[in-house]
């Protein structure tokens, strides 16, 4: 039977030849994370069932980030935990003080998630390591503390929705309008237990960051993983970065897809989910101009390098509207450190930016830009629920960081043609 | 084989909705139990009896991805769910909770509230006593048939660990 990518990474995990559709089976995993949300519930289940040790000190990842630098006693009681976790434990990578970031994006960046891995980790956007062509799974915290003591979870194998991207990307337009078109056909419901595969001509020029933002933003369509194959891109993206050999598991050429969804990138604009649901998606250009009291560019799908890049790109030489509050966090201290090397951060701040350490910030209403009631912002973030990003009365327009630069400029919700 | 009667919820019953995030600072399964399902059926909780099944729509148990959830209708001894469709996270914790549930769009759209039925987990035959009508559920599969009968995912693992230190 020929199979899907990820058909193939799970037989090749539990030790089959094939794993077919609706089946469980129990697999090997190669790396296992967790967070500052979910880490206190792990660390409890892990001595609940009688944890002593963890199956490898090196394939665990446990990272603060959405409460860091502390903001408050609970955080930082909790991230002590972690690290005092991380310490008897022998935890080999560490990601604290300097070098805390979003963890799925310093996961991706250090080359910590391989082609061909299986990975579980108790936060939903896990699924960004799909990037690197893995099979990555965001699961409860006791599927992780059980993976923590066996390094074993089991599995439903999914069927897989093949995702053809083609067309070349216009002007303004990015990884986070694709995504959100996705969104748009498939619906919140739409890959449910699935896993979204993407491919097409199109992937020869979207770079790891852009395959991070589609892959994380897979989950927002019910599905349970969204995979990249292990090109050549990827392969170039590696050299130097990965931490173990790897080995690339792609797709069979007959392999079977429940769904085959193709998104023409020449025909879409820059794209906004409005309030306050990521699916309900329009053009910017014709979603209003409400004016917005804040924007926030930042998140592991959109405080990337490259976001930077293209917010700096519109907001260099201009001010940013007097009314609002223009938050820019960098997803890691590499991409800090890269921006100021370029002299992005120059950039934003002279444009009136506020420039935040990196983490998830405002992302999900922890910390470093939470809206009050009434507040309007648009966010380079993924989920704009009731109440995501502070007061439920408040309001989140989704976009990629044009849209959000541009209406940092203008004080209300505009596309970047109009600047 | 499992029997009780039927309480009927519809599409979307959202783990928030299952249990509210105001019961789970403390972490108290017998209060959860008290307060399971309070603001879609306010008299559920009082009068469920052991056994009894929680037949809904689809995608059950979406929302937050909380364990609490399946643990909240276990400790109010609820024997079994039956939904169209369950969300992808729910599914994972209840058999790790050692929640027993049941895909079955038949059953899920035909039993009437209060109906008495009896649903044998081997097989996933779910009968219905009152409308005299018998509905072929997916049957459970037996990895996670075991994973339920040892207590859910963590007492497996407690036991394996419990062996190992043995051998
Ligand atoms: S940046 Fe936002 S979506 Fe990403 S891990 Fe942090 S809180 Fe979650």
């Amino acid at each position: 039977m020929a199979q899907t990518q990820s058909q193939k990474i799970l037989a090749a995990h539990c030790g089959q030849d094939q794993a077919r559709p609706g089946e469980i089976v129990e697999a090997q995993v190669d790396l296992v994370m967790a967070n500052d949300v979910s880490a206190p519930l792990v660390i409890r289940a892990f001595h609940q069932a009688g944890g002593l040790q963890v199956f490898n000190p090196q394939r665990v990842v446990m990272v603060a980030d959405h409460f860091t630098p502390n903001k408050d006693l609970a955080a930082a009681q909790t991230a002590r935990q972690m690290s005092e976790f991380a310490s008897q434990h022998g935890l080999g990578q560490r990601f604290e003080g300097a070098q805390a970031g979003v963890a799925h994006s310093l996961i991706c960046e250090q080359g910590l998630a391989l082609p061909g891995e299986l990975i579980i980790g108790a936060d939903s956007r896990a699924c960004t390591y799909g990037a690197l062509g893995a099979l990555a799974v965001g699961v409860g915290s006791s599927d992780v503390a059980a993976a923590l003591i066996t390094g074993r979870a089991w599995f439903k194998v999914p069927q897989s929705i093949r995702v053809v991207l083609t067309g070349h990307l216009p002007p303004w337009v990015g990884a986070k309008d694709l995504g959100l078109e996705m969104l748009r056909r498939l619906g919140p419901e739409g890959a449910h237990y699935q896993s979204l595969e993407f491919h097409g001509p199109l992937l020869a020029g979207l770079d790891l960051e852009a395959r991070q933002c589609l892959a994380s933003m897979s989950v927002d369509t019910g599905a349970k993983a969204g995979l990249f194959p292990a090109d050549q891109v990827c392969a170039g993206y590696l050299e130097g970065r990965a931490r173990r050999p790897w080995r690339a598991l792609g797709p069979d050429d007959q392999a079977e897809y429940s769904q085959v969804l193709e998104i023409d990138a020449s025909r879409l604009e820059p794209l906004v989910a409005r309030p306050h649901s990521p699916h309900d998606v329009a053009p910017a250009s014709q979603a209003g101009r409400e004016p917005v009291d804040q924007v926030f560019i930042g998140s592991c799908t959109g405080g990337l390098l490259s976001d930077l890049r293209v917010a700096a790109g519109l907001l260099a030489g201009r001010r940013v509207h007097p009314r609002v509050r223009l938050m820019v966090i960098p997803a890691t201290p590499s991409i800090l450190l890269a921006a100021l090397r370029e002299g992005l951060a120059e950039t934003l701040l002279e444009a009136g930016a506020i420039l935040g350490p990196p983490s998830c910030g405002p992302c999900a209403g922890g910390h470093l830009g939470v809206l009050a009631a009434g507040e309007v912002a648009v966010s380079t973030s993924n989920r704009n629920f009731v109440g995501r990003m502070g007061h439920p009365k408040s309001r989140v327009y989704l976009a990629g960081p044009a849209v959000a630069a541009a209406s940092a400029l203008a004080g209300r919700l505009a596309g970047p043609e109009e600047i | 084989m499992l029997t009780g009667r039927a309480w009927t919820f519809g599409d979307h019953v959202d783990s928030d909705a299952i249990i509210a995030a105001r019961y789970l600072v403390h972490n108290d399964s017998h209060l959860w139990a008290k307060h399971v399902l309070e603001d879609l059926r306010p008299e559920f909780a009082g009068q469920v009896g052991f056994g009894d099944f929680i037949v809904a729509g689809r995608n059950f148990g979406c929302g937050s991805a909380r364990e609490q959830a399946p643990l909240a209708l276990k400790a109010a001894g609820v024997g079994a769910v039956i939904a169209v469709s369950f969300a992808r996270l729910f599914f994972r914790n209840a058999f790790n909770m050692g929640l027993l549930i049941f895909e079955c769009p038949q059953a899920a759209r035909a039993v009437h509230d209060h109906d008495r039925l009896d649903l044998d987990p081997y097989s996933g035959l779910i009968r219905d006593l009152d409308q005299d009508n018998t509905f072929q559920a997916q049957p459970v599969d037996p990895y996670l048939a075991r994973l339920v009968s040892q207590g859910g995912l963590l007492r497996k693992v407690a036991r394996e660990l419990q062996d190992s230190y043995k051998g």
